[in-house]
């Protein structure tokens, strides 16, 4: 996995770039004054210890929280994210740690929630076309190298790395431009991290921009072009992964 | 065994439906007035009142929430009905003004849950004696009378099937069961309900917007119990302010017994049916057999537990076994 030795060509417009963000939760004070910005196909590890601002920071990109302050630009267009709709819809595309599937619901279903594909009318009152549903969901786990059974397999009949296979084959489905994944490793046995790893190098070749949040400093390093570190709601260092060590990360976020 | 055979067990009425083909038979066997057709014209009889409700109950414990004022709501609704019926209203508008009036209870559910983040248990608790007092203020310590002269065959006349004669009623049930189940199966907003109960952050985190899905839940359930309540005071041809008083329990043990699961995201229309047909069955055997009444209770207990073991039961073993 040496992909972090050739960095991605910095060119054009960043496909995504944050200016001056602040966030307060009442009187804490999430994020303070955070400019961020990442180009096409570059992975960014984002790091910092415990309450340092990372999640907030991508749940304001992913349409969970808004801004109180700072500007929003994607491929150099001012946006306002005001729900995930938007982020999806704006081609940015979210793994969480609990993965955000329904375990009762099928691998199809949970592939679509909220963006069935209709047969019929239109969304919020639509006929859902299953035989889509089912066909391009194990199209799209193939896409990232994943079979599994069947479509109509419930999810709860998945283990934690299939599962967010899952995740990161639906964000793949949706051409999202931008992914970003929040401590997706956590739980997972370490077969089933080098898969989420793999997939995001994968990605990168795709030239899909990934955000990867991770405590595991060893998991962050070998695949990111760029080091975000962030603590006490500000960003502290942003640099080229090949310019520090984990060592040196270790060092400057704890 | 087949995947096919396996998703069928993993159904949430299964169970139900089970234990109502066995007690079809076994009641049969042990009293022969039971399948007869004046007895099964008589059981069918409430059913569709009782499964409207449940089927309304089921969609909203599916979506995460809870409704204790069905059962209030059924009083309210036909008592504003007949009062503007009373007052000259054509039969119509005033049908649609005691729905509206049912839907706006539901909107209250729905305000007081989602907005002021109050348990709907508690809400709902609250709305059941609030809407009750509404039946018995309105009804001003005189019930009005029901227009006897009204023509009530469109909703609950005979329907001549040859060896039963059940109510026209039954019709309505089953197309308001065949429009829901599709909603609830084939259509986005009952994948979205789904998920809103099932998992309530992924559902958020997708885009589903939750609140409003609960919102679009609470008015449905509020809407069928009026709906439910108008057939049976039209069938009975009376308007009492205590119409409907303890049908919650009744409607939620159907809704629980049909399969659904009160952490929500698992539960089916069919199984509100079916839990219907069940509970009646039970009492109907009872009052066949001259059994004190007093035993129903018991027995619909008993039955919820059974049913909701077998569901368990039978869902672990189907998750279990790999196809
Ligand atoms: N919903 C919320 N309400 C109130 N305070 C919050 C909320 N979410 C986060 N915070 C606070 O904001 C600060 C930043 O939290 P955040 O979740 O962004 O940290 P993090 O970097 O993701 O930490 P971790 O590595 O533990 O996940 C913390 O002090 C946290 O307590
Ligand atoms: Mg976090």
């Amino acid at each position: 996995m040496n992909v972090a030795a050739n960095p991605a060509p910095a060119v054009e417009e960043p496909i995504i770039k944050c200016v001056g963000l602040q966030k307060w939760y009442g009187a804490v004070h999430a994020l303070k004054n955070v400019d961020f910005h990442a180009a096409r196909g570059e992975v960014i590890g984002l790091v910092g210890d415990n309450g340092a601002g990372k999640s907030t920071l991508i749940k304001i990109l992913s349409g969970v929280h808004t801004q109180d302050k700072g500007e929003i630009f994607i491929e150099g267009r001012s946006v306002s994210i005001t729900g995930p709709e938007v982020a999806m819809g704006l081609g940015i595309e979210t793994i969480y740690q609990y993965t955000a599937m329904v375990p009762e619901m099928s691998i199809a279903q949970n592939f679509f929630i909220g963006r069935e594909p209709l047969k019929f009318g239109r969304p919020g009152f639509g006929i859902v076309d299953r035989e889509k549903m089912a066909r391009e969901a194990m199209e799209g786990l193939r896409g990232v190298g994943l079979h599994l059974r069947g479509a109509d397999t419930p999810v709860k009949a998945l283990s934690g790395g299939q599962r967010q296979g899952v995740a990161i084959a639906r964000a793949m489905h949706f051409r999202s431009k931008v992914l970003i994944l929040d401590e997706p490793t956590n739980h997972l046995s370490v077969k089933e991290t080098n898969k989420v790893l793999d997939h995001v190098v994968e990605l990168k070749g795709l030239g899909v921009t990934s955000i990867f949040i991770s405590h595991n400093l060893h998991h962050i390093h070998p695949i990111s072009d760029r080091i975000v570190a962030m603590a006490r709601g500000e960003k502290i260092a942003d640099l080229p992964a090949s310019e520090i060590s984990v060592d040196e990360m270790t060092r400057m976020i704890s | 065994m087949k995947p096919s055979v396996r998703n069928l067990m993993a159904r949430p009425e299964m169970a139900a439906l089970l234990i109502f083909f066995a007690l079809l038979v076994v009641f049969s066997v042990l009293n022969d007035r039971f399948f007869t057709t004046g007895n099964m014209t008589v059981y069918l009889q409430p059913i569709p009142e009782i499964a409207i409700v449940a089927m309304g109950i089921t969609i909203l414990i599916i979506a995460g929430e809870f409704d204790l004022s069905v059962g209030s709501v059924f009083g309210l609704s036909p008592m504003v009905t007949v009062l503007l019926m009373q007052n000259g209203w054509p039969t119509a508008a005033a049908i649609l003004v005691g729905l509206l009036i049912a839907a706006l209870i539901g909107f209250g559910n729905g305000l007081i849950t989602l907005k002021l983040k109050i348990p709907s248990f508690i809400a709902t608790l609250g709305m059941l004696f609030m809407a009750r007092s509404l039946a018995v203020v309105l009804a001003g310590g005189f019930p009005p009378i029901f227009p006897r002269e009204l023509n009530v065959s469109w909703l609950v006349g005979r329907l001549d099937l040859g060896l039963v004669t059940p109510r026209v009623s039954l019709l309505y049930m089953i197309a308001i069961a065949l429009v829901l189940g599709f909603v609830l199966r084939r259509m986005d907003f009952g994948h979205w309900i789904f998920a809103t109960g099932g998992h309530p952050q992924a559902a958020r985190d997708m885009g589903i917007k939750t609140k409003r899905v609960k919102m679009a839940c609470f008015m449905l359930c509020a809407a069928l119990a009026g709906f439910a309540g108008i057939i049976q005071s039209f069938r009975v041809k009376v308007i009492v302010p205590n119409l409907g008083t303890g049908l919650e329990m009744q409607a939620i043990a159907a809704a629980v017994i049909g399969g659904v699961a009160l952490t929500g995201g698992v539960g089916s229309i069919l199984g509100a049916v079916v839990g219907t047909l069940l509970i009646a069955m039970i009492e109907n055997i009872l009052i066949l057999s001259g059994v004190n009444a007093n035993w129903f209770m018991f027995a619909v207990g008993a039955m919820i537990v059974v049913a909701v073991v077998l569901n368990t039961q039978t869902r672990l073993k189907a998750e279990g076994m790999k196809g």
